[in-house]
């Protein structure tokens, strides 16, 4: 027996390959001179799609590595299809945000303005908890566990509050920052009464030490497991723990808001799933009514608050988009509470892959939809929902993509996508006879659909009538015809207007070159882990060119890039919903 | 009989199915602009004469004798993972509907290309085109699914577009309406997909031949009630079935001309279809337990519409004519499903055939008040039949006249139009339901229904004189004395009633009949007066109004064409679905 580990670093390569490139943007940062700070932006995006090309060796999902000496089935890291498929979410989430977030920085003019975000430090917190997040699901112990979900939350804090001399970041950063606080210290409680009943901190090995537990410390296990859900509740933003999530998001960049409700509830999800499908398979009805009632409360409350939202309000964008992500993950949550109720192995397995192939399609549309909101935001500048009027005639492609994506995220055709993630997501429930479960779920639909539908009808109506009370627009009106400077329409400061000659002509330079390779790169690998996609390469190229074409004023390249892709990844979700629904197979999944 | 095997007709179908919703794709991606709004009109009809080509050729190479059995079947494995597979057959059942729809589709079509819609903003004839393009493809798929699921997507389809119709191109209170439209309807298909996951999942498939087959085993009675609940809300829901009605009357007040012709000609058909197709072989058992009460809200139903509309045609109500038609198409749905809860062969004939007249009937019916609106600006009986200022069809359009007088006198039912058979057969049914169902509920349903053609012939025949013959015996001058309260058959107590109509109406002719009916005979002086002084010039100031115009002609006439020829040929129908009823209705039988 050999004292020296091999590690095998193929399956580690994911996580790794962010935090290397997050380290190197941070020491790069600081030798490279200010007007050339915009390449790390390049350097992030780069790297996220380095990691997403390597997962294409982990297809199989049968790597494993940190075993232990004498039981070599026992591991802390796995790389089975699970955290192939939650990687692949994290990490093409991360890209696109980092995609929705290159166009301001790009143009921003120094790292010490007012409003704008340190570039190295920014790219730096992005990449670390993009890792974190990659490390999650591939955890299989609880310490490696709470360890991957504190580096993606911690420099999450920080991304919410780095916007200079902003006054909402620092307090929402800091009201996230305590609760959050305080629901890992209850799930650091509830592990420890879970290693004080089964004696082993590796998932397999606690579901194999509570089987043999003493039975007086019953009662205490089921108290550590409950606990131990309350810290991953609370990242998935489920109710009662999603307090956190309006004011955070509103307080944050919109990219990071973007990041947040994608990258850091899936893998707040990966952890629930990891916790009670794999560490608690036999106590579902210890958890199994705890995330009932979880799921039932997040999907009514998300919605009910969702469908509150003034459309007319400054930044009703992002708090709809909040709310409708707390609703989301009520939806998640319905598969997994029907888990626990399955009777064996292979009914978990597909009530898990359920929530799984929610959650991929989630991430598609939800990312798409902030993209579109980064774009509209960027014209309007007030994030609210009424300066969506009227984008069908500026720009038809964008607005067809948003109303795709609402549509997806309402489960209705043509959002075909959506509309089979919810059925396989109700058909779980149905299956574990929980037919309350099942109703509340397939009323939060009707509910659901009002304000997604409502928002969806604002694209196709005329600007005109809102013109006269929106004063802070007046420039989109006044030039219809095409501006060349393709990302400069936005209110931000005039960037051009300022006499700094080697910078003013540059916006639309690195822009357009960063574009395309993150087209090629981020189109091409999210789908290269997934079979059967061959012939799809031509249309991603085809159809990016059509999103990108006339009209102006157009969305910035990055953010069109991220536009197109979602489009497609959820127009290919729509056309074979195979793609996500095999993983609710039994036994696809670990 | 053209002879072609399977090979070339289920390809056939695939294609007719799914080319609207490429040509609504297609017309989408056009560059936007005055070209393509023009050209939206010529390929909407193109693509749904193509669609209806594609029906007729496979009507024409329809295997009569075996009507019973899905033919031109695609069968391929759509989701695997959930057991879903793109179903589509044709049988007698679906076969009249698929080419009912794509005629009323095309005849839309060609109403939108003579009349586009003026367009605020983007809301040209491209979007309209577009979404009637999606509706077709929604409404065929549903009627061509074998799939239950299938089913259930095809049948959300039609949702988003004609949400989009009604509340884009509608009339007054849109918004409202379209709104109520979309929530209910999906209320009642989210609760149906409940009962489509409970079939599912305890029959282990989808697949609707080998569900009937099945006639309910493997389903047990508990299951089979609880199914036949779920799955009967959501139709009944579309049907509409009393009381779940009350999205339609506003929604076909506020439609436009061509979303109220597809709303009743196609879209209620969903719902009765889905009942034969669905429920009655499935779960026999349930249905078997529901019938009674089934038969008692179509009755119900019946007497309710009937009601509601002789409510509406009284002078001074202030009743809206399609709110009346629509009102009309719940009593005749409730003919319709009195047919399908006697659970036998005639009566569910009898449903399906007065199904299809209702399409053809209330399609014109919608056509031909579209027309009338267009003339008078207006579709308020009070103000069509104003004493002076009113339609006065017969006098002013003769042909247009006689062509509502035709289409009223065939939805009431007159022998020798199509309006007849389906209800006499539904209960010829109804005398003699199937065993083991309570025959004395069925006889009292019946003499009930009975009564209900009495009061629809009622109110018809009023539209009848009040639009085409204008409320007062001669419109000449010289009885103007007597003439105003004799002439109004609205009894003295409705002032109230009177009061509100006089405060909506702005129309000169309307005003001095309100005053007479809320003053009573005290008052009959001075509305005589008023009335006087205003009739001569009113007359005068009438402006002509254009008879049926020739493209008028060819939209209207086919559907005359069709009501006559199935009201003396019913067999041509009744051979089509006979051998179908028979087979689905073997289960319940036993």
């Amino acid at each position: 027996m050999s004292l020296v580990q091999t590690i095998d670093w193929v399956a580690l390569a994911p996580p790794t390959v962010v935090a290397v490139t997050a380290v190197a943007v941070l020491l790069t940062d600081l030798f490279l001179p200010e007007a050339r700070k915009r390449h790390l932006g390049t350097v992030a995006v780069a790297g996220l799609a380095l990691a997403l090309l390597t997962l294409l060796p982990l297809q199989r999902g049968d790597r494993t590595t940190f075993c232990l000496a004498d039981r070599p089935d026992v591991c802390s890291y796995s790389a089975d299809t699970f955290a192939v498929v939650i990687q692949l979410i994290v990490l093409g989430g991360a890209l696109i945000a980092a995609l929705l977030t290159l166009p301001e920085l790009t143009r921003q003019r120094g790292d010490d303005a007012t409003g704008a975000l340190p570039r190295g430090e920014f790219w730096f917190l992005l990449l670390a908890s993009a890792s974190g997040a990659a490390l999650l699901p591939a955890a299989r112990d609880l310490a490696t566990l709470i360890l991957a979900m504190e580096v993606t939350t911690l420099p999450a804090y920080a991304l919410v509050a780095l916007r200079r001399g902003d006054r909402l970041g620092p307090e929402a950063a800091l009201k996230f920052f305590l609760t959050s606080v305080v629901a890992t210290a209850v799930t650091l409680l509830g592990i420890s009464f879970v290693y004080a009943g089964s004696g082993s901190l590796f998932l397999g090995g606690i579901a194999d030490g509570l089987a043999t537990a003493a039975p007086a410390l019953d009662a205490l296990v089921r108290a550590g497991v409950v606990l131990t859900l309350v810290g991953f509740a609370f990242k998935t933003a489920a109710v009662p723990f999603h307090f956190w999530v309006p004011d955070t998001y509103l307080g944050a960049p919109l990219p990071v808001a973007a990041y947040l409700s994608v990258v850091s509830k899936t893998a707040g999800l990966a952890g629930l799933i990891l916790v009670t499908s794999v560490a608690f398979p036999d106590l579902g009805g210890t958890w199994g009514p705890v995330l009932v009632v979880l799921a039932a409360l997040t999907m009514t409350a998300g919605n009910v608050a969702a469908l509150r939202t003034d459309p007319d309000r400054e930044r009703s964008t992002v708090r709809l988009l909040a709310w409708s992500s707390v609703a989301q993950a009520g939806y998640l949550l319905v598969p997994l509470a029907a888990a626990g109720y399955a009777q064996d192995a292979d009914g978990r397995s597909a009530a898990v892959g359920a929530a799984v192939a929610y959650a991929v399609m989630y991430a598609a549309v939800n990312l798409g939809t902030f993209a579109v909101a980064v774009h509209v935001a960027g014209r309007a500048g007030r994030h609210r929902l009424t300066d969506h009027r009227g984008l069908h005639d500026r720009n038809p492609l964008t607005a067809l993509a948003l109303g795709f994506f609402l549509l997806c995220l309402a489960g209705l055709p043509p959002g075909v996508a959506g509309l089979f993630a919810k059925i396989a997501v109700i058909r779980s429930a149905v299956q574990a006879e929980l037919a309350v479960l099942a109703v509340v779920a397939a009323v939060n639909v009707v509910i659901a659909l009002v304000y997604y539908l409502r928002w969806a009808a604002l694209l196709f109506r005329p600007a005109a009538a809102s013109a006269p009370d929106t004063p802070a627009r007046p420039e989109p009106h006044g030039a219809p015809a095409p501006t060349v400077g393709v990302p400069t329409a936005e209110s931000v400061p005039e960037p051009e207007s300022v006499p700094e000659p080697e910078f003013a002509p540059v916006p639309a330079g690195p822009v357009g070159a960063a574009g395309p390779t993150g087209a090629v790169r981020s189109a091409s690998t999210p789908r290269g882990a997934q079979p059967a996609s061959e012939g799809r390469a031509a249309a991603v190229t085809g159809a990016h060119d059509a999103d990108t074409a006339p009209r102006a004023p157009r969305p910035a390249v990055p953010v069109a890039v991220a536009i197109a892709v979602t489009a497609l990844l959820a127009l290919a979700l729509s056309v074979a919903p195979q793609l996500m629904l095999a993983l609710t197979s039994p036994g696809t999944l670990f | 009989m053209l002879t072609l095997n399977d090979s070339v007709t289920a390809p056939l179908l695939a294609a007719t199915v799914a080319l609207p919703l490429l040509g609504a794709v297609a017309l989408l991606l056009l560059p936007s602009g005055g070209a393509a709004a023009r050209a939206a009109g010529r390929i909407g009809v193109a693509v749904t004469g193509a669609a209806l080509a594609g029906t007729l050729l496979l009507t024409a190479a329809f295997d009569r004798d075996t009507a019973g059995e899905p033919q031109a079947v695609t069968d391929v494995a759509w989701v695997p993972a959930l057991g879903i597979r793109l179903h589509l057959g044709v049988d007698g059942i679906s076969l009249p509907l698929l080419v009912l729809t794509a005629l009323l589709c095309l005849l839309c079509a060609v109403h939108v290309l003579r009349r586009p819609p003026a367009g605020e903003g983007g809301a040209g004839p491209r979007g309209l085109v577009a979404l009637l393009l999606v509706l077709e493809t929604g409404t065929l798929t549903t009627f061509a699914a074998l799939d239950l699921i299938l089913f259930f997507l095809a049948f959300e389809t039609v949702l988003i577009p004609m949400y989009f119709v009604i509340s884009r191109w509608g009339g007054a209170e849109r918004a409202a309406a379209a709104w109520k439209f979309v929530l209910y309807t999906l209320l009642g298909s989210v609760v149906m997909l409940l009962g489509f996951l409970l079939v599912g999942l305890q029959a282990g498939t989808f697949d609707m031949v080998v569900l009937a087959e099945a006639h309910g085993d493997g389903l047990s009675r508990t299951t089979q009630i609880l199914a036949v609940l779920a799955i009967g809300v959501g139709l009944a829901v579309k049907t509409p079935m009393w009381p779940l009605h009350s999205w339609l009357p506003d929604a076909h007040t506020a439609a436009p001309t061509v979303g109220s012709v597809l709303l009743a000609g196609v879209l209620l058909k969903l719902g009765t279809y889905g009942l034969v197709r669905i429920v009655l072989p499935v779960a026999p058992e349930g249905i078997r337990f529901f019938a009674p009460y089934l038969a008692a809200f179509a009755v119900t139903g019946i007497i309710y519409g009937s009601l509601a509309c002789l409510a509406l045609v009284r002078a001074g109500a202030g009743g809206d004519l399609k709110r009346l038609i629509a009102y009309s198409s719940v009593g005749h749905m409730g003919f319709v499903l009195l047919g399908i809860a006697t659970l036998t062969p005639t009566g569910v004939n009898g449903a399906l055939f007065a199904n299809i007249a209702h399409g053809v009937i209330t399609a014109l019916l919608f056509l031909v008040v579209g027309a009338v609106r267009e003339r008078t600006g207006t579709t308020d009986l009070d103000r069509l039949a104003a004493h002076g200022g009113g339609a006065r069809l017969y006098g002013r359009t003769p042909r247009l006249g006689a062509l509502l007088a035709f289409t009223a006198v065939a939805s009431l039912g007159l022998p020798g139009l199509a309006g007849f058979w389906g209800e006499l057969l539904a209960m010829l049914g109804a005398f003699n339901p199937a065993e083991g169902l309570a025959r004395p509920v069925f006889v009292v349903c019946l003499a009930v229904a009975g009564l209900g053609t009495l009061l629809t012939a009622a109110y018809l025949l009023q539209v009848v004189r009040r639009v085409c013959a204008g409320s007062q015996p001669a419109p000449a001058p010289s009885p103007d004395g007597t003439g105003p309260p004799g002439a109004s058959p609205a009894p003295p107590a409705d002032a109230a009633d009177g009061d509100t109509a006089d405060g909506d109406a702005v129309d000169a002719g309307s005003a001095p009949t309100g005053t007479a009916t809320a003053t009573g005979t005290a008052a009959t002086a001075t509305a005589a007066t008023t009335a006087t002084a205003e009739r001569p010039s009113g007359a005068d100031r009438q402006p002509e109004l254009p008879d049926l115009r020739g493209d008028e002609a060819a939209l209207f006439l086919p559907l005359a064409a069709l009501t006559l020829l199935i009201g003396l040929w019913p067999a041509l129908l009744l051979r089509l679905t006979d051998p179908a009823v028979q087979l689905l209705l073997e289960g319940v039988g036993r």
